[in-house]
């Protein structure tokens, strides 16, 4: 039988889950979630600081460069807790941004941005483009060599998160015909270049960024011949990360509902105790559990050729599936009241939604993993 | 039985390995039942019957159980070296399931001495084949209203009623009995007692029923004037339903202390991808089509998850919300499943789905076919999916009862 993927749980994982559990759970109850959402930040930037001084941004950053030298396994329990409290702030962002550093950056980039991103300051990737197809490779924005050394770039990004706070944008981009990766500073974008952009996930700071015109140093590019490797790096990072904020929101979610069920009477009965509710309820919660498995697999074995693949396109096609259902049961069971902006069943279904529509929903993650597997 | 280091994992699973290589028969000349639930012939049963005792008496089954009673007293570690060597040679299955797997590990958690001693080893060498009488004609998921009824009268109790889907009945040497000695109790639990009771007496009688497949499985069981000795009871008069309720626990695999081995063999997710990779349809690969290998790479998934879930229950951390969710979700997560699979390999077969056991021109021989038949027999067995729910609903969830 060929290997999956398997269970592995670390005790910096183990550590990391115990305070983030807490941590979010404090920080994040429901109702700063949705002050949040009214805020034109769209996170607490005290709760940033803490996070920072907590090492969270450091966590799959080398010691040499200011991080705790762990991986994205240990990010992944972070996440998942951030996710279940529906938390919001740019550290899957930061994580990305740093990633691509990590893989692929030069040394000179690391030694300068790295540190810094540890220590709290955002940064973001800018990888889709508006033909918005979920292949990392696919790229048309350029890198075009001007005289005295200088690259300008040129073509649009869109769904960039956090691009409002980002202090540096990794964007994948064409330089000399082929795929290549970018820093861009935040000092090189020009007055105009992010637009806000209205999305699903209110909880969420998304930009489309006017890559015309903006000019880098050729100092900027990343290392070009590992940018093939980053680019799929980043891709296969950003579904494990989403699958953890998917995993913890759907575990909410079944709560949530869980909750009313319990405490909803009617024809004189706990709403929970009609089949028709409690079942598919049991049938989400399963979902859930199969999702989050696939989740610490695909944590553990991130990092292995082959298997970490397997496992992260397992993970978030799962996820999809799992929080999809829960949150869409969620809206139905709670009736009259799930129709409402009030009802928190809304909030996880937009997440869901998000999640799905970035880096590839489950449909695209199971053609990849036929390929990989039959 | 052999003496064995238990410091030596590593040589005792090398040793099991070679053991199987060696004695496991893959083709007797006729079909070998997948689960203990499908033994239908003298035939089967005899073969299964052999095989069993030949393991035990290698050392490869009960090895985790005490010395005192039969079994190798070895850390389970060494039983599941030995399951997976069974496993890695493709050996028949164990066939006394129901003394394996659930009398056993009851008799161990809450027998007394004396019932251990008596039974335990009969168990282990297959020489006393058990059964369970706990469904009743008019009462399946609502056990607790069993009506066969037991009277003390003297050293003994009288059996009056019947009970049905009595798997191996016709084979049992022992039942384990669930029947009502009160009538008059406010709360229905509270009338039943457990027995292990003796099969082979005048007022037992067996009826073989015909399962859906056309093959024998099960039988109904008549009791009329059955005396069974009273040192048959288990635990007090009146407190049958926790002595049910904990062999439902060991039966679902939701509690630990099994004998070992296997009792089922399940095509797994690899067997029906191998089976997808040889159909075709309008002349391309039946995997060419898009949707059908969506369906596929989702039960690698479901297959992958089931796996996983058994790793992480593992890592207690990793369970905190709901420690006993996983255990009690997995009868029903894995049968419907099961069902699920063996239904979409019919599908895989194209026009052939058409044909069946015995069919020469049959994909597989039509074993795709009979498997989804028989697959109903765990999603129906043990609890019903829908029984399975409301647990997962009600113990995991906390949901009110329906
Ligand atoms: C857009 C919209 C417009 C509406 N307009 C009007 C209007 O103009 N006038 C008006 O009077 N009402 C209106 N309604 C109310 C609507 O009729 C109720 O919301 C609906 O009947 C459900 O009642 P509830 O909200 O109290 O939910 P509940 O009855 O509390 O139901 C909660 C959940 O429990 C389930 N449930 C309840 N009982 C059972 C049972 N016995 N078996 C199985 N499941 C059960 C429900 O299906 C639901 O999923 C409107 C609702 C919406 C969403
Ligand atoms: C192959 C096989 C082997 C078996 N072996 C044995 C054995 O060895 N010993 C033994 O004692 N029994 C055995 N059984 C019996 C098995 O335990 C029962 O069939 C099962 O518990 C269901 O009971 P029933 O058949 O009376 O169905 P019923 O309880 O009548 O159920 C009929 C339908 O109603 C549903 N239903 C019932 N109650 C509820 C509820 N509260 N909520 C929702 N749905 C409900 C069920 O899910 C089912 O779909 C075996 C069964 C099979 C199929």
């Amino acid at each position: 039988m060929q290997d999956l993927g398997r269970i592995g749980f670390s005790e910096d994982q183990a550590a990391l889950l115990d305070v983030a559990t807490d941590f979010c759970l404090q920080r994040s109850p429901v109702s700063t979630v949705r002050r949040l959402i009214e805020d034109e930040l769209g996170h607490d930037p005290a709760v940033w600081t803490e996070m920072g001084e907590l090492g969270w941004l450091g966590i799959a950053i080398p010691e040499d460069f200011g991080g705790s030298g762990l991986s994205l396994a240990e990010v992944v329990p972070v996440v998942e807790q951030m996710g279940r409290r529906l938390m919001i702030g740019p550290l899957i962002s930061t994580t990305l941004a740093a990633q691509a550093l990590v893989v692929g950056g030069t040394e000179a980039q690391k030694r300068n941005v790295l540190p810094r991103l540890a220590e709290g300051v955002a940064a973001t990737v800018a990888l889709a483009e508006p033909d918005f197809d979920w292949e990392p490779d696919t790229v048309s924005c350029q890198a075009l060599e001007t005289e005295g050394g200088q690259l300008v770039l040129r073509g649009q990004k869109v769904l960039v998160c956090d691009a409002g706070i980002a202090q540096w944008i990794v964007a994948s981009v064409l330089y000399r015909n082929a795929p290549a990766m970018v820093l861009i500073p935040r000092s090189a974008l020009p007055e105009g270049a992010l637009r806000r952009e209205t999305v699903i996930d209110e909880t969420r700071r998304s930009f489309a960024l006017n890559l015309d015109g903006v000019s880098v140093s050729k100092d900027d590019l990343l290392d070009l011949d590992l940018a093939a490797t980053t680019l799929t790096h980043l891709h296969l990072a950003a579904n494990l990360l989403g699958a953890a904020d998917m995993i913890g929101g759907t575990q909410a979610c079944i709560d949530y509902t869980v909750d009313y069920l319990k405490t909803r009477t009617q024809f004189g009965k706990l709403i929970g105790s009609y089949q028709a509710l409690k079942h598919p309820t049991v049938d989400a919660y399963c979902r859930y559990e199969q999702a989050r498995s696939h989740l610490y697999a695909a944590a553990h074995c991130f990092g292995e050729q082959g298997v970490g693949e397997i496992a992260v396109r397992m993970a978030k096609a799962a996820a999809d599936g799992a929080y999809s259902f829960a949150s869409d049961r969620a809206i139905q069971f709670h009736g009259g009241f799930g129709f409402t902006y009030d009802c928190d069943a809304q909030l996880y279904r937009r997440r869901a939604i998000w999640h799905a529509a970035n880096y590839g929903d489950a449909s695209f993650h199971k053609a990849k993993l036929a390929k990989l597997l039959f | 039985m052999q003496t064995v280091d238990p410091k030596d994992l590593a040589a005792f699973e090398a040793d099991a390995d070679a053991w199987f290589k060696e004695n496991v028969v893959r083709d007797p000349g006729f079909m070998l039942p997948l689960t203990f639930m499908e033994v239908g012939t003298d035939q089967q049963f005899h073969f299964l019957r052999d095989w069993q005792n030949k393991v035990y008496d290698a050392g490869y089954l009960g090895a985790a159980w005490p010395k005192a009673y039969g079994g190798g007293g070895l850390p389970q570690d060494f039983q599941n070296a030995a399951t997976r060597a069974m496993r890695r040679h493709h050996g028949p299955i164990m066939l006394n399931a129901i003394g394996l797997n659930w009398t056993g590990p009851l008799l161990l958690d809450m027998g007394s001495e004396a019932h251990k001693m008596a039974h335990l080893k009969g168990i282990l060498s297959a020489e006393d084949i058990w059964c369970q009488g706990f469904s009743e004609p008019g009462n399946g998921s609502d056990l607790g209203n069993a009506q066969t009824r037991a009277v003390r009268d003297g050293d003994h109790y009288v059996i009056n009623g019947s009970k049905i889907w009595t798997t191996l009945g016709r084979y049992a040497k022992y039942m384990i009995l669930l029947a009502r000695t009160d009538t008059d109790t406010p709360k229905k639990y509270d009338g039943l007692s457990f027995f292990l009771a003796p099969m082979k007496i005048p007022g037992v009688e067996t009826n073989p029923i015909r399962k859906l497949t056309g093959e024998h499985g099960f039988t109904q069981t008549f009791f009329t004037d059955a005396r069974i000795p009273a040192t048959g009871l288990m635990g007090v008069e009146g407190g049958g339903w926790k002595v049910a309720m904990r062999t439902l626990e060991f039966e679902r695999g939701a509690r630990g202390g099994q004998a070992g081995g296997y009792v089922a063999v399940g095509s797994n997710a690899f067997d029906v991808l191998d089976l997808a990779k040889r159909m075709t349809r309008s002349g391309k690969p039946v995997l060419d089509d898009p949707a059908v290998a969506d369906q596929m790479v989702d039960f690698l998934m479901e297959i992958q998850a089931m796996n996983l879930n058994g790793q992480r229950t593992q890592v207690p951390n990793l369970i905190a919300d709901h420690p006993q969710g996983i255990p009690l979700a997995s009868k029903l997560m894995g049968t419907e499943m099961s069902r699920r699979l063996n239904e979409f390999a019919i599908r895989l077969t194209g026009a052939r789905g058409a044909y069946y056991v015995g069919e020469a021109a049959a994909v597989d021989q039509g074993i795709w076919a009979r498997a989804y038949l028989n697959s109903f027999s765990a999603t129906i067995g043990g609890g019903t999916s829908q029984i399975q729910a409301n647990i997962v609903g009600e113990h995991v969830l906390g949901l009110p009862k329906s």
